[in-house]
């Protein structure tokens, strides 16, 4: 019964209306509108309401016509980046109440252009992204193909690369990067960030090919680690590290310093394991 | 030469100038110290000072050194602030070609003054 109460005094907390903010909104229309103007929305909050639910409240019930880019409401699939009381942030994840502020400026992200709205244009991203070739790259295209087993990897390799990997593609760094303002050819933290994440995977072999992609004036050199890039990220990547390692591997890999492992091998699954009895065999492979 | 080349050397240079530039600094401002030590000259800024010191390979070959270094340093830094004002491709190479250009006639005009001064004659 007090276990019953508790979780009803939860619910009727969070549907309590705590107060009224203004969210003041960038409009744009490319269109229809000549240049960009704000619009202003009072929106009733609730206990953890994010920005992300404060929008949705002004699509549902105040203008329909209002356009923004989101999917999983949960910080994953990074979608919702936008410039909220001047700061780059996933709006999903922006809870109203934290920003302490009975006024929510809602921009679309800086560095972008602007498609509609708070929808920004991420395609200068994801190309720069896909021209570091940001997957595994080896020579035995045949094991590739048809795997017979997995490359082996110990857990302090995997450690040595597993925080750049939780990129979500959501482009807060580029937003917040004062080089990325300026200069149109660097590369960005995001995709230098991938390339040392891949680089740094012992399954790879493609760091040369990589280093030649991003030997040239735009690539690494440019950052001046402001260190914004880290500062906004909302899984903890931290790219301007990531971007400072990877000078300085390829300053060791110029100098021959550092020897990098050949690609890991292909291992064999256990020869002399048996099955518990209580454990069943596992499906067979879809693709 | 590629660019990681380039950020090598200016590196490399930023190291030298820290060097000869803290051996400069030590020379003309802790004169006192090291007359007391039994090193460096009085007056160190006398024409006779100066004169002693140009005539000494050590000196001769650090300010060449030194201006090799601060001009490559200064020219390809200012080259990259350049280059983040989204240059076209071919200002930026006009740029390129300049700078080396510059580069190259005030280095060879302050080596010929530091060797100039190592050959010179007291009057």
């Amino acid at each position: 019964m007090a276990e019953q109460a508790k979780v009803s005094a939860e619910t009727q907390d969070t549907e309590q209306i705590v107060k009224t903010v203004t969210f003041h909104i960038l409009r744009y229309d490319p269109n229809r509108d000549a240049k960009p103007y704000i619009q202003d929305f009072q929106v009733p909050v609730r206990r953890g309401m994010t920005v992300l639910d404060g929008l949705v409240y002004i699509k549902e019930n105040l203008d329909g016509s209002l356009a923004w880019r989101s999917s999983c409401r949960m910080g994953v699939c990074g979608s919702c980046g936008m410039f909220i009381n001047s700061f780059p942030r996933l709006a999903c994840q922006t809870q109203i109440l934290h920003l302490e502020s009975n006024d929510i400026h809602v921009k679309p992200m800086p560095n972008y252009d602007i498609i509609k709205d708070l929808v920004p244009d991420v395609m200068p991203m994801l190309m720069k992204h896909k021209s570091v070739k940001p997957y595994v790259i080896r020579d035995d295209m045949e094991e590739l193909e048809s795997p017979t087993g997995e490359y082996f990897q110990s857990p302090q390799e995997l450690e040595n690369y597993i925080q750049f990997s939780y990129c979500i593609k959501c482009g807060l760094c580029l937003a917040a990067c004062p080089t990325v303002a300026t200069d149109d050819e660097y590369l960005g933290p995001q995709a230098l960030a991938q390339v040392f994440r891949y680089n740094r995977d012992t399954r790879d072999a493609g760091n040369e090919e990589r280093y030649r992609l991003i030997d040239r004036s735009g690539g690494p050199w440019s950052c001046h680690f402001a260190g914004a890039c880290s500062d906004v990220c909302p899984k903890g990547v931290d790219p301007g590290f990531a971007i400072q390692l990877l000078k300085r591997d390829m300053l060791l890999h110029k100098l021959r310093l550092k020897k990098r492992p050949g690609p890991a091998p292909v291992m064999g699954p256990p020869e002399k394991a048996e099955r518990r009895p209580n454990i069943p065999e596992p499906p067979e492979p879809t693709v | 030469m590629r660019e990681s080349t380039a950020w090598y050397l200016f590196l490399l240079a930023g190291l030298v100038i820290f060097v000869l530039l803290s051996i400069h600094m030590a020379i003309m401002h802790l004169d006192s110290i090291l007359l007391a030590m039994g090193m460096g000259y009085e007056n160190v800024l006398k024409f006779e000072s100066v004169f002693a010191r140009g005539k000494q390979v050590f000196f001769m070959v650090m300010y060449i050194l030194l201006l090799g270094a601060a001009l490559y340093h200064g020219l390809y830094g200012l080259r990259t602030i350049l280059f983040e004002l989204n240059l076209k491709k071919g200002l930026q190479r006009v740029i390129t070609v300049v700078f080396l250009l510059a580069g190259i006639g005030l280095f060879v005009f302050g080596a010929y003054a530091a060797i100039a001064a190592y050959q010179m004659k007291m009057i």
